[in-house]
């Protein structure tokens, strides 16, 4: 319903700002975005400059779209974003959960120019936050992890221990666990989102440690690569990557912010734009999966049936018991965490072989 | 075969020039690439090295930008003057915001007009006790000062991470990497509404200055002269060389490190996992554009700054990719060693001598 009612005001908005270009003068409404990578990362950037052009494809008529590839997390930050708010643009995505404090910086200063920060959790009256649930892919990948893997072992390559990351490895080794209890989760923090040879170097790392499936939290196709040249398997990470390595991939969690973006684009053409928080996952389809490949049908079957019972909603990826580390229990059977509980995000459950970074 | 032969003599004005004609022939370069991938030369170069100097707030993200490049070019140039090869400014960069930064981080609802110079002191102090280890291991077991500062950047790196991950981490950020923001009392007051410009830019501009006096003036910076130059006539005129490591090394690493602790308190306003986006390694193109000369690093900091600035702008103006950024870094810097070389050498045509060898 709630994907219904998105697409019907997307539509909507459409519509509307075609009515709108005609009366109003040709200027056309500019929509910046903030990228921590190049697009052709084929990964997390990749994926938001999809977005970008879906934009350009269906509101190209009364906007036009810019971005700035590779911003540093940190000073230069502020600098890059002002800069899109000088030239005249009213919209700005800032697409990393680094850009936070520089965004808000900046938003103080350009009271008129909306805001969009990805991943984050402050917000003020021209600045919204999105994301994405995308633990609910990292559920799915568990189930099939813990299906495939021979030796058990899982390899994880983290970036940085905030609530997102440990949320998805928590995500990942739930779903592991529900196939196969004894799993075990390896974990190596690379401090970085976009290092190709450093993500490259974890995996084989990882794989020496006897992992036989390799998973990612970071931006590039360096780790799956990586896993291909050893011939074990591995999940693409929010791109589709399979034709980086098509005997590897098992699937992928593919982040689809073009509707999202298409929709705040057409709220501020029609002057209806205003702050807020928005959290989706497969019922709207922000979060989709890339095809099942290289397992068996039953193996297929089985994350087919995870996926949609995620997506209906029968099933929740933290539906208790949950314990942590220690041993405690978290969440207690027959409820589900919380949405405050899975943004903050700080403890690891029961059974991951690593110790949180303090 | 082609011979290079050293030069008896060596042209002052050349040695100027050189870095002059590298941007010429970097801006001519440039234009040739950009006319290859269908753009108007004229407008991209415009865009990389004009355009952000035309604006205020251009200006403003220039001295920005250019100083920890500046204020960390300085400092190497003293010990690449001297021959001693401090890479490491990264690291000493680090160390020294987390020195500084770590006083904000304690003190965070002071008020004291003290906590500031206080910072900054502290903060010179990191960097040097960084730049100590190489300088101790160098002159008591003559361990390679490049290899030891250079790994000391990651040692910094982590040491960053950790901090701003655990003991320093924001009890109200929900668990994510960084510090509380600094209190007022610990940040570099504004200069400009609106603009980033902060006081911290002042004292970036008085450092060349300093510097140039120390160098050009007094009897130290003339010892580092001679001992860069004829290290042997040095040492038998009695100018010690584990002086002149432990000296220049503290000078760079205690310049880098108040860069990074300005750049903390000014720009930042708190501590996070990543402070550089590698200005301890751009200070060494930095250093050796400006001749390692005060007056010429000052200019190399700000031309620097501005491709990075202008890189910004192209890309949002004429969907230039960053690529073409470190590509301008790159070639300024090939063009230089070029010229460089030939400054110092000349080439000597095979005869038939050479040919039948």
């Amino acid at each position: 319903m709630k994907y219904l009612a998105k697409l019907a005001s997307v539509g909507l908005a459409v519509l509307l700002s075609f009515g709108l270009a005609y009366s109003a003068s040709a200027d056309k409404l500019k929509v910046g975005f903030i990228y921590i990578g190049p697009p052709g990362d084929h990964g997390w950037t990749y994926a938001h400059d999809q977005g970008r052009l879906m934009i350009d494809n269906m509101l190209g008529d009364h906007v036009e779209t810019t971005f700035v590839e590779g911003v540093p997390e940190g000073p230069d930050a502020a600098r890059a974003i002002a800069k899109l708010a000088e030239t005249g643009h009213k919209l700005i995505f800032t697409t990393s959960f680094g850009y936070m404090e520089p965004t808000l910086k900046v938003a103080k200063r350009f009271p008129d120019v909306h805001f969009e920060h990805a991943t984050g959790y402050q917000r003020i009256d021209n600045v919204s936050t999105y994301s994405a649930r995308f633990y609910e892919g990292r559920y799915v990948q568990g189930v099939i992890a813990g299906k495939i893997s021979k030796s058990g072992v899982i390899g994880y390559i983290a970036s940085f221990p905030i609530p997102e990351v440990v949320r998805g490895i928590n995500a990942f080794m739930l779903g592991a666990q529900s196939v196969n209890p004894d799993m075990k989760v390896k974990v190596v923090w690379v401090y970085t989102w976009f290092d190709p040879p450093k993500e490259a170097d974890a995996a084989k790392v990882l794989m020496d440690q006897g992992a036989d499936i390799i998973t990612q939290h970071t931006d590039s196709t360096a780790a799956l690569q990586a896993a291909a040249e050893r011939g074990i398997h591995a999940f693409g990470q929010a791109s589709d990557m399979i034709q980086f390595a098509p005997d590897t991939q098992l699937t992928a969690i593919i982040d689809n912010w073009g509707p999202y973006y298409v929709k705040r684009t057409a709220d501020v053409l029609m002057g209806t734009w205003s702050s807020g928080d928005t959290w989706d996952g497969m019922a709207p389809g922000m979060v989709t999966m890339a095809p099942f490949t290289n397992m068996p049908t039953d193996v297929a079957t089985l994350a087919r049936e995870t996926m949609e019972s995620i997506r209906s909603g029968a099933f929740h990826p933290f539906a208790g018991p949950i314990n942590n580390q220690a041993g405690e229990e978290v969440v207690a059977a027959g409820a589900v965490a919380d949405d405050g509980m899975l943004a903050g995000m700080n403890f690891y459950v029961q059974g991951i072989d690593d110790k949180l970074p303090e | 075969m082609f011979r290079l032969e050293p030069r008896s003599t060596r042209s002052y004005t050349a040695a100027w020039a050189s870095p002059v004609l590298a941007l010429v022939l970097t801006a001519v370069t440039g234009g040739v690439i950009f006319m290859a991938m269908g753009k108007d030369p004229g407008a991209a170069l415009y865009l990389y090295f004009v355009e952000p100097l035309t604006t205020g707030s251009g200006l403003s993200e220039v001295a920005v930008k250019a100083g920890p490049l500046v204020l960390i070019g300085i400092g190497l140039s003293f010990g690449f003057r001297a021959g001693v090869w401090n890479i490491g400014a990264e690291g000493q960069y680090i160390a020294g915001a987390i020195a500084g930064g770590g006083l904000a981080v304690y003190w965070h609802q002071s008020e004291s007009a003290l906590l500031l110079p206080a910072m900054l002191l502290l903060g010179t102090i990191g960097g040097m006790t960084c730049a100590a280890i190489p300088a101790l291991l160098k002159t008591r077991f003559n361990a390679n000062e490049i290899l030891v500062s250079l790994m000391l950047v990651y040692v910094a790196e982590l040491l960053l991470v950790h901090l701003v991950q655990g003991p320093w981490r924001n009890p109200q950020g929900w668990g994510f990497p960084g510090t509380r923001m600094f209190p007022d009392a610990g940040t570099l007051p504004l200069l400009l509404r609106g603009q980033r410009l902060h006081l911290g830019s002042v004292i970036v501009l008085a450092a060349p200055f300093i510097a140039w006096f120390v160098l050009a003036r007094t009897r130290f910076g003339f010892r580092i002269k001679v001992f860069g130059q004829a290290p042997l006539a040095a040492r038998h005129s009695g100018v010690s060389s584990g002086r002149i490591v432990w000296q220049t090394l503290l000078i760079g690493g205690g310049l880098a490190g108040l860069a990074g602790v300005i750049e903390a308190a000014g720009t930042i306003g708190q501590l996070m996992p990543k402070i550089s986006p590698g200005y301890g390694f751009t200070a060494i193109i930095v250093a050796f554009l400006g001749r390692l000369h005060p007056l010429g690093v000052l200019l190399a900091g700000i031309a620097i700054a501005v491709t990075y600035i202008g890189g910004e702008g192209a890309q949002i103006s004429a969907g230039l990719p960053k690529a073409v950024t470190g590509l301008f870094q790159g070639i300024i810097l090939f063009y230089l060693l070029a010229f460089d070389l030939f400054t110092r050498y000349r080439i000597v045509l095979p005869t038939r001598d050479t040919i039948q060898e």
